[in-house]
Parts: C-alpha cells; sequence; structure tokens
C-alpha cells in the first residue's frame, strides 16, 4: 500500500460519498422545497390546487372559530388587502393570537380554503417573519419602521 | 453604581484580551520567554473582569433592578428566583456575556492546568484564544451592552416570554454555550499548531479532552433543548429539523467526526491535517449557529429579538475568525508531516469512513439550512422542510451505524474485515432477534421502522460484543474477565457506553416516529378514551394559581384494566404580565413509554374541553440515551486528564487489549 494508492482510494470513497450526497439533496429538494405566498398572490392565482406551500400574514381580528368536529379551528389570514380562510386541526402554538403574524404550511382545497397541516408563530411577539413583512409591504399596508426586518 | 461596575470590568477585559492576543504571538514569535508568560495573567485577569460583569448583571436581575434596560426588557419582580437568575442568560446581550465567560473560562484553564504544553505553544493557543475574546467582547460592548440604564425607570418590567421560563430550558443555553466556546479551544489548538508547523500526537492529546468536553456538553444542551421541545410545544415532537436546531446539531456532527479523526492522529499520527481543517470546521459551524441565531435571518420558530448591525457583526467575526484560519491552512498545512500508512480495511479506514460521513450529514444539513438563503437572494421565498432532513440523513446515517460496530474490532494498519464480521455474530444473531420482536409487537407499522430498530440493536450489541471481545468474556474464567475489564483504560470504556449510547437513542427516535398514537377530541369531564392499551378517564378542570400566572389544570386517570396506573395533571396557563398563554403537557412515563396528555381550548359551551391524547413508545430513551453518550464522553475525559499530565511518547502500545496493572 503505498501512499499515492491510499491516496486514490481516499479521493474516490470522498467523490463517491460527494456523489451519493448531492444525488439525495437535489432529490429531497426536488420535492421538498415550499415556497411562500401571500393572500394577495393567492387571490391572483398563482398557486396551483394541492401543491404545498407556506401561506403567511396577520390572523384577521375576530376571525378564529372552532369547527363544528370541535377539535379543529378556523381563522382567516390577511394581507390587509386580501383574505384567505384557514383550517387547521393541530395544536396552535401559544404565541397565537389575533392581530399578530402567522405562517402557516399546508395547500388549498378546491373551495379555496387553505388546509393547514403547521402552523408557527414566534417565540418573540414583537418579531415579524421577514416575508411575512414583505408580503405586507408588497400589498402595500406595512406600516412598521423601514429598518424592521 | 453596580452595573456601571459591570460594565466597565467589560472594558476591561476586552483591554486584557487585545493584550492576550498580541504580546504572547509577538513573544512566541521572537523566542522571548516573559513575552509568552504574559498570556497566563492576563487570561486569567480576562476571566476575573468577566465574572465581575456576569456577577454584576446576576445581581442586577435577582434584586429586579428596573433601571437597567436588559432588566426591564426580560424580568419581573414576580417571576420566581430560578427563572430570575435564568432571565439572565434568557436573552440576547446576558446569552452573550456568558458566551464570553465561558470563553475566558476556557482560556483560563489552560493557563492554570496546560503547565506541560510547550511555552510557545501555549502562548499561542491562549493568544489565538485572546483574539476571539476581543472580537466578542468587542461585539457585546458596541452593539448589546447589557449595562445600559433606561431613565426614568419603570414601576415593573415586561417579563421574561413564559415558554422560557422551564426548568429544561433554564439549563439548556448554558451547556450548548459550553459546547460552542468550548470547541473555540480545539480551533486555538489547530491554529497555533499551524503557527508553529508541527501537528503530532502529543498535539492530538491535548486537543482531545478540550474536544470530547465540548461534545459532551454539547449533546447535554442539545438532549435539553429536544426534551423541552417533547414537553412544551404541546403534541410531543423532539427534534423539527429549525434552523436553530441545525445549527447546534453541525457543530455535533463535525465535532463528532474531530473526536474519531484526532484519535487517529493520536494513535497513528496519520490525518494530521484534514484534523486540523476539522477542527476550524467545527468552530466555524458554532460561530455560524451563533450568526444563524442572532441576526434573525431565517425563519425559525426559535430567535432572538433581532436587530441587523448584530447580524453584520457576527457575521464580520464569522469571515475573519474562519477566513483567516482557512487561509493560514491553505499556507501551512502542505508542511505539515504526512504521518503512518494504513490500509483501506483497517481501524483508520473505519475512522476515515466514519469522517466522510460525518461530515457529509454536516454538509447536507448546512445546504438544507442555508438554501433560504441563497434562494432569498435569488428573488424566490422557499423553506426547506424536515422531510427533506429525514429523506438525507437517514441514508447517511444507516452506513455509519453499520460501521461504528464494525471499525472498534478492526486493528490498526491493516484490519481483517471477515475476522472482525465473524466475531460480531452473536450482535447479528442479537440484531435479527430485536427486529422479529419488533416486528412480532408492532406487525402493522412501517417496513423502515425494523430497519431503524435494527440498526439501534446493531449500534448497541456490537458495542457490548467489542467490549467483551477485550475482556475475553466467556473465553476465560469470570475473574480473569474481571481483572481485564479493570485494567482497560477509560477511553476503552467510554468508547463502548457512547456507542451503546447513541444504539439507545437510536432506539428512541425510531420508536416514537413509527409507533406513535394519537386521539385529538372533545371531552366532557367523566369521559373515557381508550389509548394504545390504556383507557384514559377525563374528571374534570379546576382553576388553580402560579407564582406569576394562573392555570387551568385537567384530571386525568390512567388506568390499565382495572388498575390506575397514573393521575395527570396538564395545564394552561396563562401569564398577565406578558399577556401570553402555555400549554403544560402532563407525561406518565415507564421505561419503555411515555402517555402524553395536553389541555387544549375549553370549555365550550357545551361544556367539553379539546383534549390531546399520545403514547409515545419507547420516547424516554432519546434522552436517556443522550445522557448514556455523554457519561460515556466525561469517562473518557476521566483517562484523557492522566494522560494529559504524562510527558510526550511515554504511551502504552495501541493494542490496549493487554491487562494493565491496576492505577
Amino acid at each position: 500500500m503505498t501512499r499515492k494508492r491510499r491516496r486514490l482510494y481516499v479521493l474516490v470513497l470522498c467523490l463517491t460519498g460527494l456523489g451519493t450526497a448531492t444525488a439525495l439533496v437535489l432529490i429531497a429538494l426536488e420535492d421538498n422545497l415550499q415556497h411562500f405566498y401571500s393572500p394577495s398572490q393567492i387571490q391572483a392565482h398563482e398557486v396551483a390546487p394541492l401543491q404545498r406551500f407556506r401561506l403567511g400574514g396577520l390572523v384577521a381580528e375576530d376571525s378564529v372559530a372552532p369547527l363544528s368536529d370541535g377539535v379543529g379551528v378556523t381563522f382567516v389570514v390577511t394581507d390587509l388587502a386580501h383574505e384567505v380562510s384557514v383550517v387547521y386541526s393541530g395544536v396552535l402554538p401559544d404565541l397565537f393570537r389575533e392581530g399578530q403574524s402567522v405562517v402557516a404550511h399546508g395547500s388549498l382545497r378546491a373551495d379555496g380554503v387553505f388546509e393547514a397541516s403547521d402552523v408557527l408563530a414566534k417565540h418573540d411577539e414583537n418579531y415579524m417573519p421577514a416575508e411575512v413583512v414583505e408580503a405586507l409591504k408588497e400589498a402595500g399596508q406595512w406600516r412598521g419602521p423601514e429598518a424592521g426586518q | 453604581m453596580i452595573p456601571e461596575i459591570g460594565h466597565f470590568a467589560l472594558i476591561l477585559a476586552l483591554l486584557l484580551a487585545a493584550v492576550q492576543a498580541t504580546v504572547p504571538l509577538a513573544g512566541a514569535r521572537r523566542g522571548d520567554a516573559a513575552w509568552m508568560a504574559l498570556a497566563g495573567p492576563a487570561a486569567v485577569g480576562q476571566v476575573m473582569a468577566i465574572a465581575i460583569a456576569f456577577a454584576a448583571l446576576m445581581q442586577a436581575y435577582v434584586v429586579s433592578d428596573f433601571t437597567v434596560l436588559n432588566v426591564v426588557q426580560n424580568s419581573h419582580s414576580a417571576k420566581p428566583m430560578l427563572y430570575k437568575i435564568s432571565g439572565v442568560w434568557g436573552n440576547h446581550e446576558g446569552s452573550m456575556v456568558l458566551w464570553v465567560l465561558i470563553l475566558a473560562l476556557f482560556g483560563a484553564m489552560v493557563a492554570l492546568f496546560g503547565r506541560n504544553l510547550p511555552p510557545s505553544l501555549k502562548a499561542r493557543v491562549l493568544a489565538v484564544q485572546g483574539m476571539i475574546g476581543v472580537g466578542f467582547l468587542g461585539f457585546i460592548l458596541a452593539t448589546s451592552n447589557p449595562f445600559l440604564r433606561v431613565d426614568p425607570p419603570p414601576l415593573d418590567g415586561n417579563d421574561l416570554n413564559p415558554l422560557l421560563q422551564d426548568p429544561g430550558l433554564a439549563f439548556h443555553p448554558p451547556f450548548l454555550y459550553l459546547g460552542y466556546v468550548g470547541f473555540s479551544m480545539a480551533f486555538s489548538f489547530a491554529v497555533a499548531a499551524l503557527i508553529e508547523g508541527r501537528v503530532d500526537a502529543a498535539w492530538a492529546r491535548w486537543v482531545r479532552p478540550w474536544t470530547l468536553a465540548a461534545w459532551c456538553a454539547l449533546t447535554v444542551g442539545i438532549g435539553l433543548g429536544s426534551w423541552w421541545a417533547y414537553y412544551e410545544l404541546g403534541w410531543g415532537g423532539w427534534w423539527f429539523w429549525d434552523p436553530v436546531e441545525n445549527a447546534s446539531f453541525m457543530p455535533w456532527l463535525a465535532g463528532t467526526a474531530l473526536l474519531h479523526s484526532a484519535l487517529v492522529v493520536e494513535k497513528r499520527d496519520a490525518l494530521k491535517s484534514w484534523t486540523v481543517l476539522l477542527a476550524i470546521v467545527t468552530f466555524g459551524l458554532s460561530l455560524l449557529g451563533t450568526f444563524l441565531v442572532r441576526s434573525g435571518i431565517l425563519v425559525s420558530v426559535h430567535a432572538f429579538a433581532v436587530d441587523s448591525a448584530r447580524g453584520v457583526f457576527v457575521l464580520a467575526l464569522l469571515v475573519a475568525a474562519i477566513g483567516g484560519a482557512l487561509i493560514l491552512f491553505a499556507v501551512r498545512a502542505p508542511r505539515l508531516q504526512p504521518g503512518g500508512l494504513f490500509a483501506p480495511i483497517s481501524r483508520e479506514g473505519a475512522l476515515v469512513l466514519n469522517n466522510l460521513l460525518l461530515v457529509t450529514a454536516t454538509a447536507t444539513v448546512l445546504i438544507g439550512t442555508l438554501f433560504p438563503l441563497f434562494a432569498q437572494a435569488l428573488g424566490y421565498r422557499v423553506s426547506v422542510g424536515a422531510p427533506f432532513f429525514n429523506i438525507v440523513f437517514v441514508p447517511l446515517a444507516v452506513p455509519l451505524v453499520a460501521t461504528m460496530a464494525i471499525g472498534p474490532l478492526l486493528a490498526w494498519k491493516r484490519g481483517d474485515l471477515a475476522g472482525a464480521l465473524g466475531r460480531l455474530k452473536a450482535a447479528m444473531a442479537l440484531t435479527v432477534i430485536v427486529a422479529l420482536a419488533a416486528l412480532y409487537w408492532h406487525s402493522g407499522g412501517p417496513v423502515l421502522a425494523l430497519l431503524g430498530i435494527a440498526m439501534a440493536a446493531w449500534a448497541f450489541f456490537g458495542a457490548l460484543v467489542e467490549f467483551a471481545e477485550r475482556i475475553r468474556l466467556f473465553r476465560i474464567p469470570p475473574g480473569d474477565s474481571w481483572r481485564r475489564a479493570r485494567g482497560l483504560p477509560r477511553s476503552a470504556w467510554g468508547q463502548t457506553v457512547a456507542h451503546a449510547g447513541l444504539g439507545i437513542a437510536i432506539a428512541g427516535m425510531v420508536g416514537t416516529s413509527a409507533w406513535r398514537s394519537e386521539v385529538i377530541d372533545t371531552l366532557r369531564p367523566g369521559d373515557t378514551v381508550p389509548l394504545a392499551g390504556y383507557e384514559v378517564v377525563f374528571e374534570g378542570v379546576e382553576p388553580v394559581a402560579g407564582p406569576n400566572y394562573t392555570a387551568d389544570r385537567g384530571r386525568f386517570t390512567v388506568r390499565r384494566g382495572d388498575r390506575v396506573v397514573a393521575t395527570l395533571f396538564p395545564e394552561k396557563r396563562f401569564y398577565p404580565v406578558a399577556q401570553m398563554g402555555t400549554t403544560e403537557a402532563a407525561i406518565h412515563t415507564t421505561l419503555a413509554s411515555d402517555v402524553y396528555v395536553a389541555l387544549g381550548n375549553g370549555p365550550a359551551a357545551d361544556g367539553t374541553w379539546t383534549v390531546r391524547l399520545y403514547h409515545h413508545p419507547l420516547v424516554p430513551w432519546i434522552w436517556f440515551g443522550a445522557i448514556v453518550m455523554a457519561v460515556g464522553g466525561l469517562v473518557s475525559l476521566s483517562d484523557r486528564r492522566l494522560r494529559v499530565g504524562a510527558p510526550k511518547r511515554a504511551r502504552r502500545p495501541a493494542a490496549a487489549a493487554e491487562p494493565q496493572p491496576a492505577e
């Protein structure tokens, strides 16, 4: 076993590893990227039905209500220009409340209601996700300081 | 007055760090012993100054000094004392002070206990440590001063985020920082060795204890964080592949690789430049984690309050530290003498494979974590979800675990794969038995779960078989085996314990991911719900008052047949100061599973409550496994401590299977 042979083995191993990893990453990225859309973009029909994506905005005031099955909850996400109804049957995060920013993962049903599989709100309630800030800016409804991102 | 003393102490610490970063380095270059010796007192002085600053901040929190802005923003007079104290590091500014305190503490420990280090290496290590100190102390003083005053002071504070008022989270950050900052020692040693131009077995022996200590702390820190997520977030998830979790996981993966490659440097004098590079990368990932968490650049469920100036500062530090170190590496690494040769099938070969897999795994996690950033730069708004990480990570983990049992049975230089596999027959048989048992109990579960359980069993039994081989269990009389076991170096014990611990943790992860059962329902007091062989009776809800919150406390009786197994009291708490609620799940744990109850909204108009019940098989094993791994690291560390004192080259033969006289 010469030094050169050893180098060769290590190199081949490295390249195999790198190749496998790249392949895995590409395959996984293809299926698991989630795009972010605001209610205005949904209104403009930029989203295909059944496509999984992230919806962000503010929880509209007085919109949170239990569903008839008693377990789920429905609420409205708004970017102050347009609105989307959301249904969700998991655990709402403790920081979730009306008037605060929220990001939900899920897809649109045929009736235009967003069915969420996850709902995120921040630990830090002064913070608004950068995505939501931009969505509000695009909708022309941003009221915060310019440096607030 | 006291906050000003703290502020001045921080400034003093910055100046001492600046001295520590420059004078010893110049001294080592000129061969001036007096200049080099200055590193020690500077390091000790720095830690004392930062300790004073930390104590001053602690005092402000303990007495609720609301003239200090930081206390106003993060504390409240009605908060329990434990959380007043943990509030010191529950916010950005205070946590940075803890960060530099631990950094300086590590430096001072090298100064005090590194007597047998060559003076020039010691001076350079401390100088590099001083540079990191200058960077972070400058960061605190320039952008995150915890001692800012408010005038006029408010009557009371804003309270610490109630989610953070929890024992699991109170001790989670200090352990994480011990881990992150501990890797700075490996970094300093690597950079010092590059300046010195020499890496040898002795160097590896000095680096390993620091890396091991940092790794143990990080293991405990990550375990605590995931345990907190499990019981606090209300549904029993223990890992989310969230950017902030990844930020702590990447240094752990790279640090695990570093532990193993340093072993090769120590025993065989090979893989030297790779190990130096890994040390730099590991600390770089720790800094990257700090950057991701502090800058708020990624969407995460955890985050500190965000300030872009801070993000820029940490990014500059990251670029300076890692860029500088990598340039130094590029210039100096070719000069390192290449070491011993080895065949692909050998202990070294197995450790190289381990390193490749761990580093590849680190890289994939890094890509998944940073991809949204790059996409954002190109105008897309995307995120990478948990499925990405599961798809990428699991195929890399499988060969890693498979190698883990085989590697230690291979000889250094040239190993015998068939022989190693032959000696693992017992482990294989046990693995098959465990997999069949899992199939019998959970025939409906996913097939991948069987593979997962088999991997866990393989890691666990592989570690035990390797240990049994070392002490020749069942082949020689038990008394002789016992004597051999006592004679084995502590590092061998540590390896077995840590590897077995990983097996236990994997079993826990697989068990709860594959065989979890859940019931979400609206219940009236008196209702009974079946859950995975148990019956859970909802007895009712009563209001209770805590020290700084009010709560609805549910009462649930868990029965199996006629026997009452447990009574559980989940709560929904409301913290009036922060105007925020938290969900406190109640958990009944047996060794093999958890019954997990969380109270949802209620009562509805018809008197019902939303209730979430989960049965998590094997889940306690995740954290038990993490503790076992950390214990393994500590056992190994206790061996190193003895050896660090030993002079260079006075080493036992690498084949440690020979009985040693009791020490």
